[in-house]
């Protein structure tokens, strides 16, 4: 093993590692968000306001995110709409393509993780709340959400470390994030053992991290004391 | 002489569940400060008759007035009444307490966050103002010491003691408890009698369905017996308990002693 060769590299693939966090850190906030009334719509008692995040979901989880990407990448271009579109400036640049796809994908995951955490509310936690007088939207926005979003937060977190490893795909189409960067340094120092075990434990640290502070919030949260009853 | 306007008056209730008639006609007048237990062996429709009240279930037919108001409802598909103004659903669920079985109290919310919810957000009090109110209640039902503890922290007792704050905070005009004690302890049963006594004597409108047959006969003003989803005896505590006319309630109670 040539040490010297991945210290050498270290700041580049620091470089890339930051890149990394930046994609997953804006799709999995910007998937929440897109996911939260999705996840809400899946849960509802009637079948029009459940369909439609229904075919989303069943789009996005359907097909690899690879596939997305390229879709939105090589596929977006072909139409004279969207390259004369006010997006064109966006759409043309891969990063916003990687955003824009990563997002898409990882809110379909999280709305279903949201809907199964909502179902997952006791029925008589809700009851209290209607029987104190709250609307369905009060109980949904000041009991319901809280209480799934502990449920649902362990498995949050598994889906945000998927994401840290599926955001390696996003080097297909020319970003430089970490696996890209990694492949980038080996194309030039023809050491790919090195460069690639360097990478590995920059995802390996990352996901670590990202672990340990999902427990924190898990504790912050109390979500073991709302379990089991 | 024409009599007050009764707090809870309920006309004919029926409920089915499918060809299952639980309830089959069921009328009950509380007026203002009276404590009505609800007794019955179980599939009697005791809590079904409690939950069609405030609408938890959805009667098949009947009436139900709160303080004169009458509670507008509309027939489902399904054929079940359901509410017809949610607006009024919402104000008179919360003039009506409901104390659960299974306290039902959120597990993610501190004790006092529990109680100072629904007064926030349903009668737009200033989260002092509710705290104030909150301490006080905790204070009575004899728990100020746990407000900031979290209820997996509690002893079932305790928990429903916080159930009961929770509901006395929306300073409800009736107040009903759903077996109450049924899902405690032997040893804690007595701190939340305790506590439903001391709202009894405070003059607050009560129905009370429960098993407790001895804190039944000392609290109520009238006792209910159903079986087989009909009034089958009712009238003063010690006429029921002692001298029913009803067969069947005479072997229920002999059953209960």
């Amino acid at each position: 093993m040539n040490w010297e060769v991945i210290i050498k590299w270290l700041p580049r693939l620091s470089e890339g590692a930051l890149l990394t966090l930046e994609l997953v850190a804006i799709a999995v906030v910007a998937g929440l968000i897109l996911a939260i009334p999705m996840g809400i719509a899946r849960a509802s008692r009637h079948w029009y306001v459940r369909a439609l995040p229904y075919g989303y979901i069943f789009f996005f989880r359907g097909t690899p995110l690879l596939v997305q990407l390229f879709l939105v990448y090589y596929g977006l271009a072909q139409f004279d709409a969207v390259r004369e579109g006010p997006l064109w400036p966006y759409l043309r640049s891969p990063y916003w393509c990687a955003i824009i796809t990563m997002t898409l994908h990882t809110a379909a995951y999280i709305a279903e993780i949201l809907r199964g955490a909502i179902q997952a509310v006791p029925q008589g936690e809700i009851e209290a709340a209607r029987a104190l007088g709250m609307s369905r939207a009060k109980t949904m926005f000041y009991i319901v959400l809280p209480r799934a979003a502990r449920i649902g937060l362990p498995a949050y977190s598994n889906e945000v470390i998927l994401m840290l490893k599926a955001s390696s795909l996003a080097s297909t189409v020319t970003l430089l994030e970490l696996t890209g960067m990694a492949r980038t340094i080996i194309a030039r120092t023809y050491l790919p053992v090195e460069i690639f075990f360097a990478a590995g434990m920059f995802y390996l640290v990352i996901a670590f991290v990202l672990v340990r502070g999902f427990k924190l919030l898990e504790r912050w949260l109390r979500v073991d004391a709302c379990q089991g009853r | 002489m024409a009599e007050a306007t009764p707090a809870l008056e309920i006309r004919d209730l029926h409920k089915r569940y499918g060809d299952l008639e639980v309830l089959k006609g069921i009328s009950l007048t509380a007026h203002d400060g009276a404590v009505i237990s609800i007794l019955g062996s179980s599939g009697s429709g005791k809590s079904t008759f409690l939950r069609c009240i405030n609408l938890l279930e959805n009667p098949h037919q009947g009436q139900i007035i709160v303080a004169g108001e009458e509670l507008k409802l509309k027939p489902a598909k399904n054929g079940e009444l359901v509410a017809a103004d949610n607006k009024q659903i919402n104000r008179m669920r919360s003039e009506i307490g409901f104390v659960f079985q299974n306290f039902n109290l959120w597990p993610h919310m501190s004790v006092l966050d529990n109680i100072i919810e629904a007064p926030r957000r349903v009668l737009g009090q200033s989260k002092a103002e509710a705290i104030e109110v909150a301490e006080a209640l905790l204070a009575k039902v004899g728990i100020a010491d746990k407000r900031h503890v979290y209820p997996n922290q509690l002893s079932g007792g305790q928990q429903q003691r916080a159930a009961i704050a929770r509901t006395l905070a929306m300073q409800p005009k009736v107040i009903l408890f759903d077996e109450p004690t049924s899902a405690l302890d032997p040893e804690m049963v007595q701190e939340v009698l305790n506590v439903i006594r001391a709202l009894a004597e405070e003059g607050r409108t009560m129905l009370l369905v429960t098993h407790e047959m001895n804190f039944a006969r000392q609290v109520s003003s009238e006792v209910v017996f159903l079986h087989q989803g009909l009034v089958e005896e009712q009238g003063p505590p010690e006429q029921v308990f002692t001298n029913p006319s009803s067969a069947r309630c005479k072997q229920f109670m002999s059953s209960n002693h």
